[in-house]
């Protein structure tokens, strides 16, 4: 995908754009505020890196002015301010993703392809979701493999949701627990491996072939074998 | 100098403001009292001489002039200089009486005043007289007086007197104001003067208490409890960048030795990429030391504590303890939730959060396989919500209840196990912050933590900050923004 990165940080830039494109993904980078928003405007990205401090411009107003314009490329906001407030007012300006300094790349990594903006596009509206023979019903709320129905518990359920939305792509533990708990804190101890070696005892175990895989040093990710 | 102070003080100016208002009162209690006395006597001298006139006339009415000619004389014979008479002619001419002429003065409503001089102790003096004159039938002029010298001298002496009430009254009150300013003057200086050591950097100092309750003493008592916070804080700061010095050593002691060694033997590049994710992991640890000092300093310093809003904090710890069940499980624990009523609270979901997961962390840590959890949140009538997290592993000694809500305090039993020593302190701050009490105690066996919320009267059950599934129509909005509902924008019906 294609990122463009606006950060007036040179090293924190170089290493961002360096990460990305060892990952496959193509970068472009700003070093201003304004830099940025004409590149944003004239170019065509599927996601954006926006760091709050910028000279020129904030990052704040430049996703609203992006926004104002109609511009919908999904924006992740970066930034040293951690508060609940500064969160907030983040999402509020127009952002879809908040990742606090200092941050774990692989973190950054999972946070963007999650926001791509084809794979949005992909999963509007949907009552159901599907990876090779698992299937969700999304109203019904019941969970099919090769046709034998599984008892989900309604976080499990939850929790798989997000990694089918998310399927192909490496969900963080930080993500799940933001997305199924609402948490941004980060529990000391791994609990959400617990959760996730509960749920891949229920719809992997007894199953072929193995959809839920950990992904070493970043989380997991629900993946069909090509 | 000194007295310039004083001049500027409140004390001072309302002290003078009130003298003069004082003093304006007074000025009129006494202009009504001159009215009374002065203007009686004034009214009475009038009647009198009205009266006299009134006889005279009728005396005449009676007797005829010559009677009224013989009246006249008489009574200007008898009379001691004080008694003035005049009887004349139409035309003027003097018939009895003892003045000269008649007065040039014109009368106003029969009344005039006119100066005579006197012979008084030696000395030729001039006399007020206030008279009468009165037409009689016949054309003959009539005229009734009495010398006022002598209430003109009582007046005078009464108009003193007053004037000298009126200046003693301001004086009075300008010194009483400077007397009293001083004294505020001094308190205040005290209060300056240890502010003064204060800020030189004795924060030992406190304001000295006269126990009068008055406002001074008041304000000194509240400055004193203000300054004992800032000490325990001062304190409390020390502490934990001593703590923190001492355990952020560690961490990056380690990681320097790790890239030393890596950097002095040969490299292979295996060996150095496993020594590269040690020091990763050793960077992170102190990051997240960092972290959470940072939360609880500004739990502590009560940073957040305008954003309190109501909340369930059932709700809340059901969320958490769903978290934390299946490691429970997985360590052969039973955990129990009890949170099936609403219990409302005014609270920050987020650090709530935290520290019930911090405790519950805690417990699962502690309690050994085969033992037991028990979360409860209970409402009490409309006063209190009480939130109880008790295990039954070995507990803490009373001895170190107190002691482990400090930061960095590990006791020694979990010195082998992970961890920061820092989730009791947080849980404590954030109590503190919510105005809710914390207690440990001895679960018989294990540990009991209790934390009593003051109960959120009145307040609609708001959608719950934290913890919500993903459940009713998702659509691609909700999945992919998870931080947008995160922060509570749009009450979504509970899943």
């Amino acid at each position: 995908m294609r990122v463009l990165i606006i950060e007036d940080d040179d090293e924190t830039a170089e290493y961002l754009a360096k990460g990305l494109s060892e990952s496959g993904h193509l970068a472009d980078r700003a070093a201003t505020g304004t830099d940025g928003l004409a590149m944003a405007l004239s170019g065509t990205y599927d996601v954006m890196v926006v760091d709050r401090m910028l000279p020129g411009m904030d990052g704040l107003s430049l996703v609203r002015v992006l926004r104002e314009e109609a511009v919908s490329t999904p924006v992740l906001i970066l930034s040293a301010l951690g508060q609940v407030t500064d969160r907030v007012r983040g999402l509020k300006a127009g952002g879809d993703d908040y990742l606090v300094k200092p941050f774990a790349f692989s973190e950054l990594l999972a946070r963007l392809e999650a926001l791509d903006r084809r794979a949005i596009v992909a999963t509007k509206t949907v009552t159901r979701l599907q990876l090779a023979d698992l299937e969700l019903d999304l109203l019904a709320r019941t969970v099919v493999r090769a046709g034998r129905r599984i008892d989900l518990q309604p976080r499990e359920f939850s929790i798989l949701e997000y990694l089918l939305r998310h399927a192909g792509q490496v969900v963080t533990r930080t993500m799940l627990l933001e997305a199924v708990w609402d948490y941004h804190f980060d529990p000391q101890t791994n609990v959400i491996d617990v959760h996730i070696s509960r749920l891949r005892g229920k719809i992997d175990k007894g199953f072929s072939p193995p959809l839920l895989h950990t992904v070493r040093n970043a989380g997991y990710t629900l993946r069909a074998p090509s | 100098m000194r007295l310039r102070n004083a001049v500027r003080t409140s004390a001072f100016r309302l002290t003078f403001l009130y003298a003069v208002v004082f003093a304006a009162s007074v000025l009129v209690l006494l202009a009504f009292l001159y009215w009374r006395t002065i203007a009686l006597i004034d009214r009475q001298a009038h009647d009198t001489i009205e009266a006299e006139v009134r006889g005279l006339a009728e005396q005449y009415e009676q007797r005829g002039l010559p009677g009224l000619v013989e009246l006249v004389r008489q009574r200007a014979l008898v009379g001691n200089g004080d008694h003035v008479y005049l009887l004349t002619t139409p035309s003027l001419l003097p018939l009895a009486g003892n003045l000269e002429r008649w007065p040039d003065e014109k009368a106003t409503n029969g009344w005039l005043s006119l100066t005579l001089s006197k012979m008084d102790e030696g000395r030729m003096t001039p006399h007020p007289i206030e008279a009468r004159s009165f037409l009689l039938p016949g054309g003959f002029h009539l005229l009734v007086g009495r010398d006022v010298h002598e209430r003109g001298k009582f007046r005078l002496i009464v108009l003193e007197a007053f004037a000298w009430s009126l200046a003693a009254t301001l004086a009075l009150g300008m010194i009483g104001g400077l007397l009293l300013s001083r004294r505020v003057l001094g308190r205040v200086e005290q209060v300056a003067a240890t502010a003064r050591r204060i800020m030189a950097g004795d924060l030992t100092q406190r304001l000295p208490r006269d126990r009068s309750g008055d406002e001074f003493d008041r304000l000194a008592a509240i400055l004193n409890g203000m300054l004992d916070r800032i000490e325990r804080l001062m304190g409390g700061m020390r502490l934990a960048t001593d703590s923190l010095a001492h355990d952020l050593r560690s961490p990056l002691t380690r990681l320097k030795a790790r890239v030393e060694l890596a950097l002095l033997q040969r490299p292979d590049a295996e060996r150095d990429r496993r020594a590269l994710g040690d020091v990763l992991e050793q960077a992170d640890s102190a990051l997240l030391l960092f972290e959470s000092l940072l939360k609880i300093a500004m739990a502590e310093s009560g940073a957040s504590a305008t954003e309190l809003k109501p909340l369930d904090l059932a709700a809340l710890t059901r969320d958490a303890a769903e978290l934390y069940e299946p490691l429970a499980e997985d360590n052969g624990i039973i955990l129990r939730v009890a949170a099936d009523h609403p219990a409302m609270i005014r609270g920050q979901g987020e650090l709530l959060a935290q520290s019930i997961a911090n405790l519950l962390d805690n417990a699962v840590k502690y309690t050994p396989a085969g033992g037991v959890i028990d979360v409860s949140v209970t409402a009490h009538g409309q006063e209190q919500v009480t939130l109880s997290i008790a295990d039954n592993g070995p507990g803490i000694g009373a001895a170190d209840r107190q002691r482990v809500l400090e930061r960095f305090v590990r006791l020694e039993e979990s010195r082998s196990t992970p961890g920061s020593g820092l989730g009791l302190s947080l849980v404590d701050a954030v109590a503190r912050l919510h105005g809710a009490g914390l207690s440990l105690d001895d679960g018989n066996p294990g540990l009991r933590v209790t934390l009593v919320f003051p109960y959120a009267v009145g307040e609609a059950a708001a959608p719950p900050t934290t913890g919500r599934s993903l459940s009713p129509p998702p659509t691609a909005e909700i999945a992919l923004r998870p931080l947008t509902e995160a922060v509570g924008e749009s009450p979504r019906t509970p899943g």
